[in-house]
């Protein structure tokens, strides 16, 4: 008995949500008394794999394949149903990145089974997997059982911890599925990166505007001390409907959903669709000059001010004491 | 061009949401139903590949009777036909996507259009099963979708940045924020979806296969501490967030 966990690479780097993956299927794998093996796709990858050891893989399989260069969900999909098979994989574990998300329902169809997507948690009980996913934008949680005799589960990122690789070593095998033109329904032709700052999805730290800040101009402010914390710069709806900030900035019911270690609300009020994308960060700030917003009920550390009084001194005192 | 655009309906973004009695499903007494928003974005890209390449449009959801209203909502935008797949039970996932998918294979559809997520359930995966079940191509969370002799040039929004993804139609794609910016449903609109007929028809069944043990609200955050109104209070934040949450 196995997981297979698909560990997602974009220009030969694992992404952080991979090593979460990987990590979090070893745990699941030792309840279960199962092997945890990796699966890396892609072009030019095998010198990569080894590593995925450190986070608990026993076994690493390559699919190295010059077709594969780019991220195709057809093409994809049908190499993780494909080694699942050969593996015999009870479980397939994917990040519920962008990525994930594309492939997870495509393989649950190929293999005839149930898909819990974006899991929070997961468990073992009675030997079999329970797993938590938030629904209603995390107002409320489902305990869910996949029934069939296969399973898939993808992983909302930042949620279970990676920590530092170990030094595992894992035997890394090579082996080819064969793919002709037809398992490319669709092909990525191009990838725009947004310079900078990591996506909100994936940062550590978030420092999120508002309409507080009164006019992009001010948003420099929120760049300042996202830059000295290496953090992701988020939105709210209302400034996004403004054209402030671009839309993949905003946080929220009908924007995205974080979970990073601290998010620093600046001008935010907390409407209710705020606060359901990001009230499960672990350490949530908020600077706002009205003590009634909503926002302050779910602050951790709160300063009842003006954002142009406090932010300023923030990043300065941050700066100096973080010696940047 | 035959288009198809799947919408579900869903409780507004304001709805309190409690937990009914069964501890599996949520207490819908006092709730107030709306059309997913991204799903709105979804039609709003079908009449506008209308408008460009003439057509039909059809809007096709699956549920119980309530999902009328999200129909006439959907009419009054300017679809041209609505279908019910109706089914009062509960679904999953890929049982929702079954139910939809028999129904648009027998409509060979151009172009299908989903919303990337609902926003009950927040699956984000009803569009792509469909496709697979179909042995369509798909391109999730597209902000952006060119049609062209019949193939499609999208830009799709990953972690970081957007891929531009080619495929041939016809294909299926998950409508995301920013793609357009939906239309308000005219007065006249309104009143003609009022006497547009809606197909009803009993959903396709299949068996269930992730299944809800307990429905729970999340552990309540609690509000935290004020450490004072203006730029004075910097320190001491700083102190807390180095001492006590431990993030720098
Ligand atoms: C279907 C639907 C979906 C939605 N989805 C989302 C979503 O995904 N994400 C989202 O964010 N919203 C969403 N909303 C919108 C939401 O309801 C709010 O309108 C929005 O979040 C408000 O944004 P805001 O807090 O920036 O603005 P406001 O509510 O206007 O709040 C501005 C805040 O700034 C404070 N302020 C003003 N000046 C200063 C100053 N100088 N210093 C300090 N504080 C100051 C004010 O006290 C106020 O609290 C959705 C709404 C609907 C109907
Ligand atoms: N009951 C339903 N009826 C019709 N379409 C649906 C239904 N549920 C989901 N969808 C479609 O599938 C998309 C993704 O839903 P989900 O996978 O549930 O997040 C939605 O945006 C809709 O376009």
């Amino acid at each position: 008995m196995n997981i297979l966990a698909f560990a997602e690479q974009r220009d030969n780097k694992f992404k952080k949500s991979s090593f979460e993956t990987v990590k979090a299927a070893r745990g699941i794998a030792d309840q279960l008394g199962a092997e945890c093996v990796a699966l890396v796709i892609g072009s030019g990858v095998e010198g990569i794999a080894e590593i995925l050891g450190g986070y608990g893989a026993s076994r690493v399989v390559v699919v190295d394949d010059a077709k594969l260069a780019q991220h195709s969900n057809t093409a994809f999909a049908k190499v993780i149903a494909a080694v699942a098979t050969k593996e015999g994989s009870q479980y397939v574990f994917l990040p519920a990145s962008q990525m994930g998300k594309d492939l997870a329902p495509r393989v649950a169809v190929k293999l005839e089974a149930g898909l819990a997507a974006d899991c929070v948690a997961l468990k073992v009980e009675a030997g079999e997997i329970v797993a938590t996913r938030p629904i209603y934008a995390g107002k409320a949680l489902i305990d869910v059982r996949v029934k069939t005799a296969s399973k898939v589960f993808t992983l909302r990122p930042n949620v279970f911890t990676a920590g530092a690789g170990q030094d595992g070593s894992a035997k890394v095998e090579k082996i080819g599925v064969v793919l002709d033109a037809s398992d490319f329904g669709s092909t990525v032709k191009d990838v725009k990166v947004s310079a900078g700052r990591p996506d909100v999805t994936e940062a550590d730290i978030i420092v999120s505007g508002g309409r507080g800040m009164k006019g992009p101009e001010n948003f420099n402010l929120i760049e300042s001390l996202a830059d000295v914390l290496g953090a992701g710069v988020g939105a709210s709806r209302a400034v996004v409907d403004a054209g402030w900030r671009p839309h993949d900035e905003q946080v929220g019911q009908t924007g995205k959903t974080v979970s990073p270690t601290m998010y620093v609300a600046c001008g935010i009020s907390g409407a209710v669709q705020h606060l359901a994308g990001m009230s499960s960060s672990k350490y949530i700030v908020a600077i706002n000059k009205d003590k009634d917003a909503p926002i302050f009920q779910i602050a951790d550390y709160g300063i009842v001010g003006d954002v142009f009084d406090v932010l300023p001194e923030l990043t300065t005192q941050l700066k100096a004491a973080l010696g940047k | 061009m035959n288009i198809v655009v799947c919408v579900n309906h869903v409780p507004d973004t304001e709805a309190k949401i409690k937990v009914a009695s069964d501890n599996l499903s949520i207490d819908k007494a006092g709730v107030n139903f709306m059309l997913s928003p991204y799903d709105e974005i979804a039609i709003e890209e079908g009449l506008r590949m209308r408008e460009k390449f003439k057509g039909e449009v059809v809007a096709i959801t699956l549920g119980s009777d309530a999902h009328k209203e999200t129909l006439r909502k959907a009419l009054a935008m300017g679809v041209d036909k609505a279908v019910l797949l109706k089914d009062d039970g509960l679904r999953d996932s890929f049982g929702v996507a079954f139910g939809l998918a028999e129904e648009i294979k027998q409509r060979n559809p151009d172009v299908v259009l989903f919303g990337r997520q609902s926003i009950d359930y927040d699956d984000a995966q009803v569009g792509t099963l469909v496709a697979e079940m179909l042995g369509l191509p798909s391109v999730a969370v597209v902000v952006k979708l060119e049609l062209q002799d019949g193939k499609a040039v999208c830009e799709r929004e990953i972690e970081g940045g957007h891929e531009v993804v080619a495929t041939t139609l016809p294909a299926v794609f998950l409508a995301q924020k920013g793609l357009n910016e939906p239309r308000y449903p005219s007065l006249k609109g309104i009143m003609a979806a009022k006497s547009k007929p809606i197909e009803e028809k009993s959903a396709a069944q299949s068996e269930l296969r992730v299944e809800t043990v307990q429905m729970r609200k999340p552990p309540a955050k609690g509000a935290g501490k004020i450490l004072g109104t203006d730029k004075s209070a910097v320190p001491e934040l700083i102190r807390l967030l180095h001492e006590e949450a431990k993030v720098i």
